[in-house]
């Protein structure tokens, strides 16, 4: 209505002049540029390590370098299984010692603990992130594992019948010690996005179980747990991409043994450790070998980070689409950003 | 109503059947005290962590220990083996280069995701490569900076090529985090000020990087604190050397590598020196996170 009281020839004169102009565009397609330069820099990135590895993918084939077990250097044999299902090992053993505990930690600082203390305990929670890999490895190797020792010898001998655990020497660095040290390592993701899902959980639900009668314990059961399985679920994988490729602490703690172990308390090796321990002198086909080790690593970390974020990402949808609307972040993604950076 | 017309007035009897029979006390009871206890497990490490730092670390701390470099002597007993000055330094430089290519980039990005991408494809796919180098391993990250600088140019290790391992390392945890800080500037501010005449990259300048500006404060920060404990992308980038150097150009100590050659090291006098130098890391790590915490709560935005 106000647009028609100005006269038609007047109009240009609201417009900006092209000088003025400038500016915005030049923002707008600087910012654009660097987006796609950045794009274009994984791209290139991705297709240079492909190419320093193919001559060991060419020695070995790509199944071949993946699936057999024969790392020896000195003979240029390169077959990552070995470091493929030290990497698997360690990494399962995280997550099973770490997710349940980060799940207790989330639902204690959402719905149990008292108000007072709630702030205190999450910053110490996050305080674990704060620690530096090569200070859990510093620690791991002088303090966890040794004092460790006697006990998973006692672990080993009692259990002896079962094939995995028992059984064989137990040696101060192994997969479990790796395994632990991992789980610490990813205990404050975890808990951090448990705890945002946790939080999203509408509150009539809870109540809705209070007041059927339901006890604490049920209320968390019936109407907490399911609500929050999904957003535990991808959570629990973004703490199984990190532990993938979790490099230092590791190299430290698992013993740098490039074979397969019968069992838990032996001698191992990841992928990323040996890659931190043989590259300073690697050469020739060797080096590739340990590029070829290094792509293994990266795709497997992107398969396991994409499908985590696919299911966090459902997950927040689903939940605060009906509420909030909009395009808004979703809660895991700062409980994420929040966890990574600490 | 009819229903409550039909319940009798309530004797101690039927207030017993309301009750929770002691078969379900007994559970909550047990659960709870589970979930209490994963929570003091998960504390355990932590507070394990941190006597064995203090513990040990402080043992190694003296005015020597800060100010000189390490000598390279370590095989004799009783001879000096200097301290962690360059490693310090170096760490501090690279980490500081590396936020001066980062912060620029992924606030960039970020302000390019919220007020021009939004959800366009393209946009989308750009989240997502960002997300993707989230879950790129840091050691890898080393990689490619190495094939790129060091097989690419035939050169060798440098500081400047650490910073830009470092720098790949810190741009999503950058980008990501201003990303949603600058989704939570009221759309109303953007509008007032377009309507009141300012160009979009005034009201981008003016109004939405002020507004977000301590939120991005606290996720910059929280970047650094990871990119300075992390030793996987300077192992091959960046190498390791006794002296303290200012010449980017160079090798370069850090504190993270430093701790990692000290660690492998038989002699125990060096072994002390790396939880000296891990003690001085965590606690410049914790300062950086404290810091992001008392800045975040000054935040303009919720």
């Amino acid at each position: 209505m106000e647009a028609a009281s100005i006269p038609s020839g007047d109009r240009s004169k609201l417009e900006r002049s092209p000088l003025a102009r400038f500016p915005d565009r030049a923002l707008r397609y600087g910012l654009t540029l660097l987006a796609a330069l950045i794009l274009a820099l994984i791209v290139y990135f991705f297709v240079r390590l492909v190419g320093e590895a193919r001559p060991a993918f060419a020695k070995e084939g790509v199944l071949g370098f993946t699936f057999t077990n024969d790392w020896d250097v000195s003979a240029e044999h390169f077959g990552a299984l070995p470091l493929v299902v030290g990497t698997l090992i360690t990494s399962a053993l995280a997550l099973l010692m770490g997710v349940p505990v980060a799940v207790a930690t989330a639902l204690y600082i959402t719905e149990l603990c008292p108000r007072r203390i709630k702030a205190p305990i999450t910053i110490l929670i996050e305080l674990l992130a704060a620690v530096p890999s090569v200070v859990y490895g510093l620690w791991g190797i002088f303090f966890l594992a040794p004092k460790l020792q006697p006990a998973e010898q006692w672990v080993a001998d009692k259990l002896s019948f079962i094939p995995f655990i028992g059984g064989g020497v137990v040696t101060i660095p192994n997969y479990f010690v790796a395994g632990l040290i991992l789980a610490i390592m990813i205990l404050p993701i975890v808990s951090a996005i448990s705890r945002e899902v946790m939080a999203t959980v509408p509150p009539d639900h809870k109540e809705a179980a209070l007041g059927l009668g339901a006890t604490r314990w049920e209320m968390i059961r019936t109407a907490v747990l399911p609500y929050c399985r999904t957003g535990i679920v991808g959570g629990s994988m973004l703490g199984l991409g990190r532990a993938i490729g979790e490099t230092i602490a590791v190299t430290l703690v698992i013993g740098d043994a490039p074979q397969l172990s019968g069992h838990l308390f032996s001698q191992g090796y990841t992928l990323a450790a040996v890659i931190a321990n043989e590259f300073g002198e690697a050469t020739g086909l060797h080096r590739s070998a340990l590029f070829a080790a290094a792509l293994v690593l990266f795709v497997l970390t992107l398969l396991v980070n994409a499908l985590a974020r696919l299911v966090v990402m459902r997950a927040n949808r689903s939940r605060t689409q009906p509420r909030q609307g909009g395009p808004k972040a979703g809660v895991a993604d700062v409980a994420e950003t929040a966890a990574m950076g600490a | 109503m009819s229903a409550q017309g039909a319940t009798p007035p309530a004797t101690p009897n039927r207030i017993e059947r309301f009750a929770v029979s002691p078969r379900r006390r007994r559970s909550d009871k047990l659960a709870r005290s589970l979930v209490l206890a994963g929570t003091v497990i998960a504390l355990i490490p932590l507070v394990l962590v941190i006597y064995y730092l203090l513990h040990e670390g402080l043992k190694a701390w003296s005015p020597h220990f800060f100010t000189t470099d390490p000598t390279g002597n370590t095989f004799f007993k009783n001879s000096d083996i200097g301290g962690i000055r360059s490693a310090m330094l170096g760490t501090i430089e690279m980490v500081a280069l590396a936020s001066a290519i980062a912060v620029p980039v992924g606030i960039g990005v970020a302000v390019w995701l919220v007020e021009y991408g939004k959800q366009h494809w393209f946009a989308q796919l750009v989240r997502f490569f960002v997300d993707v180098l989230t879950g790129v391993p840091s050691i890898v990250f080393g990689l490619f900076i190495y094939i790129v600088l060091i097989i690419g140019t035939g050169s060798t290790f440098a500081g400047y090529k650490g910073s830009l391992a470092l720098a790949l390392l810190m741009l999503p945890v950058v980008t990501r985090s201003a990303e949603v800080v600058l989704l939570l500037v009221p759309g109303a501010l953007r509008e007032s000020a377009l309507a009141l005449g300012a160009a979009r990259w005034k009201v981008i300048f003016r109004i939405v990087l002020p507004t977000a500006l301590s939120g991005m404060i606290t996720g910059v920060l929280l970047a650094i604190a990871r990119a300075a404990g992390e030793t996987a992308p300077l192992l091959f980038t960046a190498g390791a050397t006794n002296k303290t150097s200012s010449n980017l150009g160079e090798f370069m100590n850090s504190l993270p590598v430093q701790i990692y050659n000290d660690v492998i090291s038989p002699t125990q006098s060096v072994v002390n020196r790396a939880w000296g130098a891990a003690l001085t890391l965590v606690v410049l790590i914790l300062i950086l996170n404290l810091v992001a915490r008392l800045v975040s709560r000054r935040s303009r935005l919720a």
